[in-house]
């Protein structure tokens, strides 16, 4: 059954990094942002050349005309055609602006960024500065530079990339702690480099993509300024003119001819707007491209092997599947899964980072990611078959069947909730339980876990605890239900090994006293072997063995779990005899190469493991492989291996 | 390079400032890593380990002690000297997916490295990436690429190589294996021991993972709450511990030859005290299964510290009432020695090539 259906496929899905962004300009704001900034660059070129003689040559006949059809937007005091002067004055106004915002920029990251490669008290130095100067509205900044510089299109520019300077600092200051805090920083810094070339190798490449998107944001509100400088007296001062300037002119006959005021003010709101929306796409075409684009098509639905429900079993998978889409293609990390889990049985899921293990587990749990889509053969849990019942019986019967203990305890609360809240939730709102007696039952659970405190650890909050008291939390609210399967993802990764120990005494404890099965998965063999009673060995998305927890150490027939075994540094192995280390790297996870996931890596393969993918089939009671030729019990493990490596 | 050359702390205390006040996260910790040899140092999160690595590569400035490189000591906060420095401590962190600038390929990362103190022209600079490359056993193709096109265990690789660009005399090793997977971490772990056996760097092998600490240490550290509780070559202190925080942190280690444990009662007692305010005396002497607590009349625990009394031994236990060395630890069954019993400790020159 199809878990998430995919959406309809877009035709131009298929499309890498390179069509995404392109289709940001093809979209119809792209066009629009396209076309405002090209007649804005054509005016700014062309106008001073084409119209530049004419709004600077005086008509004495015609002084303070309206609209006329020689003179479209009238004329000025001197008789200057107005709309001449309109569009030749876009090339000064555009390059005021530009340079105020650049300056400003300059300084202000040079500023912000200083803060993440400077000493401690530097650091607090800068950041009181850029506090301060924030503290001024930024107009006001800009007025009173100006007043200091003097009236004039450069005191203007310097006023305004003052007045935008703390702005920018403020946004590098913060994006550049980001960078600052990182390991590779701190790597740079053990290298001794020196600061300039922490700040512009590491830090400002890593902060551009933000930086540059606000800049042209900042740039439209800069040229929206300048014009105030000028409409005010303190900008650009005649013979020169910008927008400011025009609009200032044309206020003072505005009641008798509206559109020489107007026009300008026009071209001040068209200009900024423009480079408003250049930021807005720009900013989309980033977000696109971390988007992800979702599956074509669904994965192939596997043939139903219609077979009687076992009474014993609480969960039974059978070819389980799931492909998530990725920026360019689509992985499939699971790759026809079947396991089953009786009541009671705790059984160990083990398999490097990329063999699949979360993602089954989070498919059995239905938590799979947006966009993931899992298929399956049979999936019955609790006896119920999943595709007989509807989604939300299912949920339900999730909900009060399965719990999951998540590998970091720190996430798996919410913080802003008590600690008796997060506990007795899914008994109140799935069983009906009354408050004071979900509390009573979540006391009870407490206890069992071993914490102290009572009532009082109810009313805390998941941050007063400490990581492996919140994963004993965690494991006291997950037996709430009493569930009839925990699935536990890798739960002590996170945990020091003491409390390891604890997190696993108690999970065999509560396996024991409820007859809860649980499914194990850890990357951690020693750790499996030493609590589960059957151990699953996933590669590359499949189970390539199954066999009781004891006979790990010694009695695996898959090379791969041989290989994984012998790598293993032990308490109780010889030291100087070399670890042994498995070449080569798991299989990529996108491709369908047919055959045995492992046989490029594997020392024993025959011609037949290239070309046909191995079944898990029994060898032994209670023994599958999934292996053309599983190796013989008989060697003791690490000696052949080591044999091997010897030839 | 002289005897005894490597890297030494002497009474080295860390202070971080906490929301209430300092919090003291390294407490008076002395330490020898000799040239040419591998000092595991074990302890679980919050003992203060990294806080450790970070002062002796500069990152975080001790408040008081010693720590001497080569038999020089370090310090100052001017640029020369974070310099001086650089060029003979190096660390490699324990993250691979951070360690590395996304956006630099290997080879401008490793690049930086080798070029920070000397200066090379292109073609010197080409060796020596390829040189370094070999020896941490990547292929030259890996060189274009950037960390996001690699493994996690290729970019550890990666992390290395640009670590022993500069020719380090000591090496800090920060919980490297403990984000990779275990076939990996075989590798890394293996590659480790060879290069020092190779180029002779002082190495601190900071791990929770007391097993990867086995195989590569020739003498290991046990911090607790920022202090260093034990010390002793690695066959003494895994067979026969001596402080009872020791004890309980190797029997809390599973393995998977030695048979399952028996479910048993809590380890230790309680929580790890709060670093900002921790116990009088003994650190320990509140969780410690022979503390006093456990055994009445032990109030010298509470009252008296231990640490000063262990100094100068080669087997040094910061504890009142140490196990003795032929006590069985309390497990025997997850430690025992290796099956041909005494061996001589690895040296550089005994080394199969």
């Amino acid at each position: 059954m199809v878990l998430f259906p995919p959406s309809p496929s877009t035709p131009g899905a298929a499309a890498g990094r390179s069509r995404a962004s392109r289709s940001v300009w093809a979209s119809p704001i792209g066009v629009i942002t396209l076309t405002m900034l090209g007649s804005l660059a054509v005016l700014a070129v062309a106008g001073a050349v084409l119209w530049g003689q004419a709004a600077d040559r005086p008509d004495p006949s015609a002084v303070l005309r309206g609209p006329t059809a020689s003179h479209l937007l009238g004329t000025d005091h001197l008789g200057r055609d107005l709309l001449a002067r309109l569009l030749s004055a876009t090339w000064l106004s555009l390059l005021l602006a530009v340079a105020a915002t650049l300056l400003g920029a300059v300084a202000g990251i040079t500023l912000g960024a200083l803060t993440a490669v400077v000493g401690g008290r530097a650091r607090r130095l800068l950041g009181a500065l850029i506090n301060l100067l924030l503290a001024f509205p930024a107009l006001l900044v800009a007025m009173f530079f100006a007043a200091l510089f003097g009236a004039g299109a450069g005191g203007a520019v310097f006023a305004l990339a003052v007045a935008s300077a703390p702005g920018f600092a403020r946004i590098t200051q913060t994006l550049a702690a980001g960078v600052a805090g990182t390991d590779f920083m701190a790597a740079a810094r053990v290298l001794g480099l020196r600061r300039h070339r922490l700040l512009l190798h590491h830090v400002l490449p890593h902060i551009a993509e933000p930086l540059m998107l606000n800049t042209t944001v900042a740039a439209g509100s800069a040229l929206v300024a300048l014009s105030g400088l000028s409409f005010l007296g303190l900008g650009v001062q005649p013979p020169s003119y910008d927008w400011g300037l025009l609009l200032s002119q044309g206020l003072d006959r505005i009641y008798t001819e509206p559109l020489p005021a107007v026009a300008p003010g026009v071209a001040i709101v068209y200009a900024s707007v423009a480079f408003q929306l250049l930021g807005e796409v720009l900013a989309g075409a980033a977000a696109r491209r971390a988007r992800t684009r979702q599956l074509e098509e669904p994965a192939v639905h596997p043939a139903r092997a219609d077979r009687p429900a076992s009474v014993d079993h609480v969960l039974e998978v059978e070819d389980l599947r799931v492909a998530l889409p990725s920026p360019d293609r689509v992985v499939r990390p699971v790759r026809g899964v079947t396991l089953a889990l009786r009541r009671g049985e705790m059984v160990g899921l083990v398999g490097e980072s990329g063999s699949g293990k979360s993602l089954t587990a989070l498919a059995i749990a239905d938590l799979l990611p947006d966009g993931a889509c899992a298929t399956w053969g049979t999936h019955r849990f609790l006896g119920a078959d999943a595709e007989s019942s509807t989604r939300k019986e299912r949920r339900r019967q999730l909900a009060t069947g399965m719990a999951v203990i998540f590998q970091n305890p720190a996430s798996a609360f919410n913080p802003s909730l008590r600690i008796g809240t997060q506990m007795t939730e899914a008994v109140r709102a799935h069983h009906g339980t009354p408050r004071a007696q979900a509390v009573e039952q979540a006391l009870a659970q407490l206890q069992r876990v071993a914490l102290p405190g009572g009532r009082r650890l109810l009313r805390s909050r998941p941050f007063q605890l400490s990581g492996g008291q919140r994963q004993r939390v965690a494991i006291a609210a997950a037996s709430m239900m009493r569930p009839g399967l925990i699935i536990a993802d890798e739960p002590t990764t996170a945990l020091d090994v003491t409390v390891q120990r604890q997190i696993m005494d108690l999970l065999r404890r509560i396996r024991h006293d409820d007859a809860t099965a649980i499914l194990f998965i850890s990357h951690d063999i020693a750790l499996v072997a030493d609590a589960c009673d059957r151990v699953l060995v996933m590669y590359g998305g499949t189970i390539v063995e199954n066999l009781p927890a004891h006979e790990l150490a010694t009695g695996a027939r898959h090379p791969y779990t041989r290989m994984l075994v012998a790598s293993v540094p032990d308490m109780a192995a010889d030291r100087d005899r070399p670890l042994h280390t498995i070449e080569g790297g798991p299989p990529d996870p996108c491709g369908a190469v047919p055959g045995c996931p492992f046989h490029d890596r594997c020392p024993h393969r025959l011609d037949r493991c290239a070309v046909e993918s191995p079944v898990l089939s029994p060898l032994d009671p209670g023994h599958e492989v999934a292996c053309w030729r599983p190796l013989p019990p008989a060697l003791l493990c690490g000696q052949r291996e080591t044999e091997e490596v010897e030839k | 390079m002289r005897e005894g050359a490597g890297l030494a702390l002497y009474d080295v205390t860390v202070r971080h400032h906490g929301p209430f006040g300092p919090i003291t996260a390294v407490d008076g910790v002395s330490l020898e890593v000799p040239q040419g040899t591998t000092v595991g140092l074990v302890g679980e999160s919050g003992s203060g380990k990294s806080t450790l690595a970070r002062a002796v590569v500069g990152l975080d400035s001790p408040c008081a002690g010693r720590i001497t490189v080569g038999g020089r000591e370090c310090r100052g906060h001017r640029a020369a000297d974070r310099r001086r420095l650089g060029q003979q401590v190096q660390l490699v962190f324990q993250d691979p997916d951070t360690a590395l600038d996304p956006r630099m390929t290997v080879r401008q990362s490793i690049a930086e490295s080798a070029g920070a103190f000397v200066r090379l022209d292109r073609r010197s600079r080409e060796q020596r990436i390829s040189g370094l490359l070999e020896l941490v056993g990547l292929d030259a193709g890996c060189a274009d690429r950037v960390p996001r096109q690699l493994s996690g265990g290729q970019r550890q690789r990666v992390a290395v190589a640009r670590a022993l660009a500069v020719d380090p005399a000591v090496l800090i090793a920060d919980e490297v294996t403990s984000a990779l997977d275990v076939s990996v971490r075989a590798a890394l772990l293996t590659m480790l021991r060879d290069l020092q056996r190779r180029m002779g760097f002082a190495m601190l092998f900071i791990s929770h993972d007391l097993a990867a600490v086995r195989h590569v240490s020739d003498a290991v550290a046990v911090m607790y709450l920022g202090r260093i509780v034990e010390t002793a070559s690695t066959e003494n202190l895994l067979r026969s511990p001596r402080h009872p925080y020791t004890r309980t942190l190797l029997s809390a280690v599973p393995s998977l030859h030695a048979g399952r444990r028996p479910v048993g009662e809590p380890l230790l007692p309680g929580e790890v005290p709060d670093p900002a305010s921790p116990p009088t005396g003994c650190r320990f002497h509140p969780r410690c299964p022979v503390g006093p607590s456990r055994r009445p009349g032990r109030d010298v625990c509470a009252a008296r510290d231990p640490q000063q009394d262990a100094a100068g031994q080669p087997h040094r236990a910061a504890c009142h009432f140490p196990y003795h060395v032929g006590d069985c630890p309390p497990q025997a069954g997850s430690v025992h020695p290796d099956a041909n019993g005494d061996r001589a400790p690895r040296t550089p020159g005994d080394l199969p090539s």
